[in-house]
């Protein structure tokens, strides 16, 4: 509190201070008889100087820049589409460069240059069609080589994905990313957001058991239909008006639902189940193997997120919703990142970056791009075992903690995701390249 | 209506008008007096923005570390300890953007200078409507209040930027400030959206109808044109942000689904289905992108006349400026996707978008080739005003050239919502825009309140804030490059993983906080010359910079009706500097063309 007052009366006293001056400096000009506002030669030449000393540093500043940070200020890329799009980068910034600089030059040294001199006069030269032309001329010209380069990139890299990519769902919520593989089919499990049961079924995949579960904890579970009816029928229990109000809410919203996943049911195709099955889940690391195109399909839970690849030059936005999607080549792996950065512990990173709440910039998963060797050991790990006799999966979930065709037989499976994480990691270990272990 | 009455009564009846001190001063339909109350209002939002900036900056620099200066502006509730909360940082950053954008650089802006030229520049008594210009104010003010409020209340303010893109922006659970807060944002901004089109068409009827004999529109000062340009781009494209923000209020309030589809959030199962957040994308957009130009043309339009009067030159290329203008206000309806080349949309639109965007880049040029060349050969009085003109022009050119690397689609995918992105608009829209004001300010502090500010001090803030500015700016596209995303509260999390981006993010954090702090301090200079000369600065001549628009032919003490006598005729351009064949080197429009005298 002192402190404050402290700081208020300070300021305070600081505004007086320089009234006063003010007024002395004002007072000293009349009794020079210079009028405080013609701007006097000396002016003049001082903010000319100005002028050009401002440009110097100014440049000087981004020439120290561009030692300091590297010329475009990013690391090598490690995508295959990431060189091609550096490449356009270095082109632009050639040309991006060489404008600012030549205008910029431009402005400051005729600023400088042509400061009033007293009995020059200025001259009046109020148009010249071909000048005007050749600078409208000039800037065409090179904005249609940067189209051109441009839109050949931009097509490259928005095509769709190859035969032979790998699918991976990588799907979003606040604030954290889970990465479903598509498993030995390449095909992603159907899903719907109707079917999401947090520690069961968080990614909502579709099949015959995940609908009838859904319709089962709607219905009867602890805060199913039942449930609420009861809790609002029931006459012993106490509701605040408040309580009431929301409980009779979700109670309309769940009525809603139900009726959806009646039709869903209805409607639901079980021959398409198996492509569920096979799906596998990681959390906090996405493995991926050089040289191997994939295509990402991103999905958000709640509200906008962005998966931000910048090692991988890479980018697209996940909206609840829809899907979209993004493909790409990585073609270094962390153990190569790691030797030509000089880093021991460089990893890969995914961030968001469209702004999703407060903990939006902690919302990140580690890439670990392994040689081909490596991934499909650790592929076949995920795999390994899980498919019975009959065809049919089993030995692992097939989504975190849950096996959905074996619902009415077994208990679901409690595996944590640390669990699974732990010994994911030390298997990794193992395959990583000895001189690169952390 | 108003300047028809006047021009009725007469004018050596002016001392007649005893007005009171509320009509003459609060709900005046003067345009000089609102433009005064304008600049007012924005000259304490954009302190206010400014001051929410250092507060982040703050937290940047330093992150988790405790700081007085925080405690005391934010308290036990959103700087626990002295440290800046997660959720707080968003909600600065959110209401920073919207009032440097919308209230100091739109309505500030525009209000203002639109407001105390139009009149004056082509020789009318006051604005068609003196009601409705009033009426644009006072909804300017009202939406000022709203949005100052709405950083005091209990859940805080708007915290989803200040495109305000839903979900987040619709679900009060996905984070604390789309409830209230949000709220109160969306009836700002519909009131401000109400203030701006009144305004708006208020400017464009008054350039259509009420210039003064002899100002054709090929005689305009090039401030008219980018003014009547701008109201014509408010009045299209605002009314869509105004759909966007009902709509997002059906969304919020009604239990529509505009916007919203198959969202579970904080374990809450929503029923909305079909809407698309992407939709509302669009929407804002296609006012966003105008908007940029809204704030950006008025400020060109100011400086072409602080550089034309102190080069003592015409502005190169008169009709081609009027073509730039007219060319980047057309093409600026086109390229609003530029800002979406990431959400997943079709890619051919995409390469469309790539197309109509760097076409843009060519009347951008031509402007700056056309200012430079005004320049050349010029005879230069460097005032306040100048200085800050040309740094305009740099910031211009800076910040444009980014532009061309944004809207290479290819390109934008690894810069998009990246620091670089910061750095391209700040340069380009926020630092020319503000350098414009304070181009303006100097020039036509003299026309407001009839007395001069002080040269010296008005040196010392252009130094200050040119340095400070691109101090803050320039590094940040080195930020981006790196790749930090925007809108992250602390960039250590980049140093876990990744520690060569890291460490250039946070050496430059620093650099840039320290410029903000100085840039900042800097405009606490300017501040004290504005408010010390309005009260004690030495008077002013008529016309002292020796200008040949129309203003300085009024008399320096405001009167209503602008010219005692009859209204000013004009004959010629607002350029002749330095004509030859003339002893002194300006001739006032107002001066009839000497036989055998070409106009120009
Ligand atoms: C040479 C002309 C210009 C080009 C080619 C250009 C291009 C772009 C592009 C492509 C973006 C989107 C970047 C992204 O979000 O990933 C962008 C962002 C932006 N530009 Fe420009 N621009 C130009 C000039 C301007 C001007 C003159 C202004 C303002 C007066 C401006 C203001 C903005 C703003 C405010 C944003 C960012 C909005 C946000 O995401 O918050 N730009 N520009
Ligand atoms: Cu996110
Ligand atoms: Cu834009």
């Amino acid at each position: 509190m002192v402190t404050k007052l402290i700081i208020l009366l300070v300021i305070v006293l600081g505004i007086i201070a320089a009234a006063q001056l003010m007024r002395l400096y004002e007072l000293s000009s009349k009794m020079r008889k210079t009028g405080e506002h013609d701007i006097t030669n000396r002016d003049n030449r001082l903010n000319a100087g100005l002028m050009l000393t401002f440009m110097i540093a100014l440049f000087l500043g981004f020439i120290w820049l561009m030692l300091k940070y590297g010329w475009t200020g990013r690391g090598e890329a490690a995508s295959v589409h990431g060189h091609e799009l550096d490449w356009l980068l270095n082109v632009n910034y050639v040309i991006v460069l060489a404008v600012f600089f030549l205008t910029n030059f431009l402005l400051f040294w005729f600023a400088f240059k042509y400061v009033k001199k007293p009995g020059v006069p200025a001259f009046y030269f109020p148009h010249d069609n071909k000048l005007e032309m050749v600078w409208t001329v000039i800037p065409a010209i090179v904005l249609a080589v940067i189209i051109i380069f441009g839109l050949r990139s931009w097509n490259n890299v928005t095509a769709a994905a190859a035969d032979d990519a790998i699918i991976v769902e990588l799907f979003s919520k606040q604030f954290d990313w889970t990465a479903r593989y598509s498993g030995e089919d390449n095909k992603l499990g159907k899903f719907d957001y109707k079917l999401t049961e947090d520690a069961k079924n968080e990614l909502a995949l579709m099949t015959t058991e995940s609908i009838q579960m859904a319709i089962d904890s709607m219905e009867s579970g602890v805060k199913g239909i039942s449930k609420l009816e009861l809790q609002l029928n029931d006459r012993t229990i106490m509701l605040t008006p408040e309580d009431r109000a929301a409980k009779t809410k979700d109670l309309g919203n769940k009525e809603k639902l139900i009726r959806l996943l009646y039709q869903m049911k209805m409607k639901h195709n079980s021959s398409l189940d198996a492509q569920a099955w096979d799906d596998f889940i990681v959390r906090d690391t996405l493995y991926l193997c050089k040289d191997q195109p994939y295509e990402f399909n991103f999905r958000s839970k709640d509200v906008l997120h962005s998966a931000f690849f910048p090692h991988f030059r890479a980018q697209m936005n996940t909206v609840p919703g829809t899907t979209t999607r993004f493909k790409f080549t990585p073609d270094l792996t962390t153990a190569d990142m790691r030797i030509s950065r000089g880093v021991e512990d460089f990893d890969y990173v995914l961030y968001c970056n469209k702004i999703c709440g407060g903990s939006h910039y902690k919302m990140k998963m580690i890439i670990v791009v392994l040689e081909k060797e490596a991934y499909d050991k650790w592929a076949a790990l995920k795999m390994n075992g899980r498919k019975a006799a009959d065809g049919s999966w089993d030995a692992e979930p097939a989504t975190f903690g849950h096996t959905f065709h074996k619902v009415a037989e077994e208990a679901p499976v409690e595996d944590t995701p640390e669990d699974e994480q732990e010994s994911t990691s030390e298997e990794l270990d193992a395959l990583v390249p000895e001189g690169d272990k952390v | 209506m108003a300047a028809v009455a006047h021009d009725a009564h007469g004018h050596d009846d002016h001392g007649h008008h005893e007005e009171s001190f509320v009509s003459k001063y609060i709900f005046s339909q003067d345009h000089k007096m609102i433009s005064k109350q304008f600049l007012m209002t924005a000259v304490f939002m954009g302190v206010v923005a400014m001051l929410l900036s250092i507060l982040f900056r703050i937290q940047l620099a330093w992150p988790g570390e405790s700081s007085d200066f925080l405690s005391f502006f934010l308290g036990d509730q959103w700087a626990p300890g002295g440290v800046l909360s997660e959720d707080m940082y968003l909600g600065l950053v959110t209401i920073h953007g919207t009032i440097m954008v919308f209230f100091l650089l739109t309505g500030g802006l525009s209000g203002t200078f639109s407001n105390l030229l139009i009149p004056y520049q082509i020789g009318a008594r006051d604005m068609a409507s003196g009601f409705l210009n009033m009426l644009s104010y006072w909804f300017f003010f009202i939406s000022s209040g709203l949005m100052f409020v709405s950083l005091f209340i209990e859940t805080g303010p708007a915290m989803a930027g200040w495109t305000i893109y839903p979900p987040l922006s619709a679900l009060p659970q996905a984070i604390s400030g789309s409830g209230l807060g949000m709220t109160l944002w969306l009836a700002s901004m519909t009131i401000f959206i109400a203030s701006s089109l009144i305004g708006s068409l208020n400017y464009i009827v008054t350039v259509l109808n009420l210039r003064t004999k002899g100002m054709h529109m090929t005689r305009l000062p090039l401030t008219i044109w980018t003014f009547f340009v701008t109201a014509i781009l408010g009045v299209l494209s605002f009314p869509v942000l105004l759909s966007a923000a009902l709509l997002l209020m059906m969304d919020r309030l009604a239990g529509t689904s505009f916007f919203l589809s198959d969202i579970i959030v904080q374990g809450e199962m929503l029923t909305n289905h079909g809407g698309s957040p992407i939709l509302y994308q669009h929407l804002f957009w296609f006012l966003g992108h105008p908007e940029v130009y809204i704030v950006l043309l008025p400020a060109l339009g100011l400086s072409s006349e602080v550089i034309s009067t102190n080069s003592r030159k015409p502005i190169f290329g008169y009709r081609a400026m009027i073509g730039s203008i007219l060319a980047i206000g057309f093409l600026s309806f086109i390229v609003w996707a530029h800002h979406m080349f990431v959400t997943g949309m079709n890619p051919f639109l995409g390469s469309v978008f790539v197309f109509t965007t760097l076409l843009i880049a060519i009347p951008s040029a031509v402007k700056v080739f056309n200012y430079i060349t005004t320049l050349w050969k010029g005879s230069i009085i460097f005032t306040p005003a100048m200085l800050f003109a040309i740094g305009l022009v740099s910031t211009f050119i800076t910040g444009g050239v980014t532009g061309i690397i944004l809207a290479d689609a290819a390109l934008d995918i690894t810069t998009h919502d990246t620091y670089f992105v910061v750095a391209h608009f700040h340069v380009v829209m926020g630092l020319s825009a503000v350098f414009g004001m304070f181009a303006g300010v100097y020039h036509w502090f003299p026309k407001m309140y009839g007395k001069m500010m002080n040269k010296k001090l008005g040196y010392i803030h252009f130094w200050i804030t040119i340095v400070g500015a691109y101090g803050v700016f320039f590094p940040m596209h080195f930020v981006g490059l790196a790749g930090a995303p925007r809108r992250y509260y602390d960039y250590t999390v980049l140093g876990e993983n990744d520690i060569d981006s890291f460490n250039q993010i946070m050496d430059l954090n620093v650099i840039i906080t320290v410029f903000a702090i100085m840039a900042a301090l800097g405009q606490l200079i300017f501040l004290f010359n504005f408010f010390y000369s309005i009260f004690r600065g030495p008077k002013t001549v008529q016309n002292p910079w020796k200008s040949t628009t129309l203003e300085w032919t009024t008399p320096i003490e405001h009167i209503h009706g602008n010219w005692p006598g009859e209204l000013p005729t004009v004959h010629r351009w607002p350029y002749d500097y330095s004509k030859p064949g003339s002893d002194v080197d300006f001739i006032p429009q107002t001066v009839p063309l000497a036989p055998g005298e070409e106009e120009h």
